[in-house]
């Protein structure tokens, strides 16, 4: 049981949820996007800027419990340099991660598998399905911020 | 021995007798691969009570022997239905003392019970720029019907503030008392800070203005005996499932002077006197609010539900849950980082509080592993915690079933999240 636990609260998410990277609101973000859970109150402000269809900059503001926290700092570690395209292919194949068994897993295109193995401590939430809203809630953010929309639209 | 003798819940409270009534209470949770994981620690009554045998075994056995629609049939099932269910209305009234059963009227659930008085009070007698006072405590459920109606008839919302206990402001209150106000609606107890309100006096000071007041008592009929004619309610509102009885079972206590003047909330069967297109007359109170074919076999166990809590006694179930209230509070506040929010003098049995460092959502899942089951969040009252500026919180509820050995499970596995965070 408390195995469950250390799998869900990884060394790298308690680091990530204590300190989280690029916590800030840069200058020059030209686009934002809420993310917001009810629920819990967790809530999220992600920034990007984007040029030229790259992502050369992405951070975050806001509150949120450890798992929420740890996910969006991870996020915007592994989003920032991407393309659109590929950011995107990272947010479905994440979410994959969080929710599907793995032989359900869908292409979604070309993804960086080095990210994916970075995110792989994440995907102890599977156990605990409350807790999946909180592993995505900055990333669905993040794609809404992509898709010029200034809130995600919760699942 | 003396001073045990002293507690009263010593003597008269078998809480493990109580807990043998109660089968959801003997599980266990998280089992794995056949080994038994953690006895159910469960202190979310507040959100919903679990259910004794005795409301399970009487809608068993009216669903097996006496079900029927009712008030309408003239067969036999019909009417011993019909008789039961009436029964109901009856000792609802003799709980909250009531004058008369003719003042219950059945709902679905509280939620419905606030929308009823909001759309049909509200929209008949309500109009733009008259106010509505609520707290900044209440439950959505009191917050958004009136908001509904703000949008619809243009009326304003004041809200009266609490301190930093949680103790309502009274003096706030009455200043926001004017010719305008038209109603008021505020909670009995707070189920976030346990903050019991001081019904009475909120009561007699609307009254000197002619003010109707309505009461959330979700909380409060839970937790201590209402007596609707000694506050001098004009309306009372509580929940069944929040009362060790079935979801689906909400009551609305109206003055009858005010229920008769107030139109029908929803249309249907069982509402109507004659019906026909030229026009349709409705019946009296309280048949005039219940549209449509009721929760029968849930408002049977709600039934039970009140007898069960009789047969404990409701003044010995509060002295039980204020010992659980007094000693969880005691330890928990022993634990460095913790913050308690809602310390109001004579506080119904609920504890919010917040572990520093560690978010309550963490804190929720962490202390489920060990069984302890706790709500986390903004508990359906945001205006409240953006007051207390945390944010959501966990919270603990007690009701008549828990122990203290339960409190101390809860204190150490709050001591386990701290541990584990290195919070």
């Amino acid at each position: 049981m408390m195995d469950e636990l250390r799998e869900l609260y990884q060394e790298v998410i308690l680091d990530h949820g204590k300190n989280p990277r690029n916590f800030r609101h840069p200058d020059d973000a030209n686009r934002e996007a809420k993310g917001e859970n009810p629920m819990c109150g967790d809530r999220f402000m992600v920034y990007l800027k984007l040029k030229d269809g790259v992502v050369e900059d992405v951070a975050f503001q806001g509150r949120g419990c450890a798992i929420s926290t740890a996910s969006a700092s991870m996020m915007t570690e592994v989003v920032k340099g991407k393309t659109e395209a590929e950011a995107k292919a990272l947010f479905e194949t994440f979410h994959d991660l969080c929710t599907k068994d793995d032989h359900e897993h869908g292409d979604h295109g070309p993804v960086d598998e080095e990210a994916m193995e970075k995110l792989m401590v994440m995907s102890g939430v599977r156990q605990f399905p409350v807790r999946v809203k909180c592993a995505t809630l900055a990333w669905h953010a993040m794609n809404a911020a992509i898709e010029g929309q200034d809130k995600a639209s919760s699942e | 021995m003396d001073t045990q003798i002293a507690d009263p819940t010593l003597t008269t409270y078998d809480v493990e007798r109580v807990r043998a009534d109660f089968p959801v209470l003997s599980r266990t949770v998280h089992d794995r691969k056949g080994k038994p994981g953690k006895p159910l620690v469960y202190l979310d009554s507040a959100a919903s009570a679990q259910k004794p045998r005795q409301v399970i075994d009487a809608m068993t056995r009216f669903l097996e022997e006496d079900y029927s629609n009712i008030h309408r049939g003239v067969h036999f099932l019909s009417q011993t239905a019909t008789d039961q269910f009436e029964a109901v209305r009856g000792k609802v009234a003799r709980f909250l003392n009531a004058p008369s059963e003719r003042n219950i009227v059945f709902t679905r659930s509280a939620t419905e019970a606030v929308n009823l008085v909001a759309h049909s009070y509200g929209r008949a007698f309500l109009s733009e720029g008259d106010e509505i006072i609520l707290s900044v405590m209440e439950h959505h459920a009191n917050i958004v019907p009136w908001q509904l109606l703000q949008a619809d008839k243009g009326v304003r919302i004041k809200v009266v503030p609490v301190d930093d206990r949680g103790v309502l402001d009274l003096d706030a209150y009455a200043d926001l008392l004017s010719d305008r106000t038209k109603l008021v609606a505020i909670t009995h107890c707070s189920n976030v800070l346990g903050t019991v309100t001081p019904a009475k006096e909120i009561a007699r000071l609307a009254h000197e203005r002619g003010v109707p007041v309505l009461f959330d008592g979700s909380q409060a009929a839970v937790h201590g005996v209402v007596d609707v004619q000694d506050i001098d309610a004009d309306f009372y509102i509580m929940t069944g499932h929040k009362l060790y009885g079935p979801t689906g079972t909400g009551v609305l206590y109206g003055k009858y002077d005010l229920l008769k003047k107030m139109p029908p909330y929803q249309g249907g069967g069982d509402m109507i006197e004659s019906v026909s297109f030229e026009g349709t007359t409705f019946k009296l109170p309280p048949a005039r609010f219940e549209a449509g074919t009721p929760a029968i076999t849930e408002v049977i166990g709600l039934g039970a539900a009140l007898d069960y809590i009789e047969s404990l006694g409701r003044e010995a179930i509060a002295a039980h849950e204020h010992d659980l209230l007094r000693y969880a509070t005691e330890k928990l506040s022993q634990v460095e980082g913790v913050r308690i929010i809602g310390t109001a003098p004579g506080k119904g049995p609920i504890l919010s509080f917040t572990v520093e460092g560690v978010h309550p959502h963490d804190v929720g899942t962490i202390v489920d592993q060990y069984g302890v089951a706790v709500r986390v969040g903004r508990h359906c009252a945001e205006p409240l915690s953006e007051r207390f500026g945390v944010g959501p919180t966990a919270r603990a509820s007690f009701a008549l079933y828990n122990t203290r050995a339960e409190a101390d499970a809860l204190v150490s596995s709050v001591i386990a999240v701290k541990e584990f965070f290195g919070a």
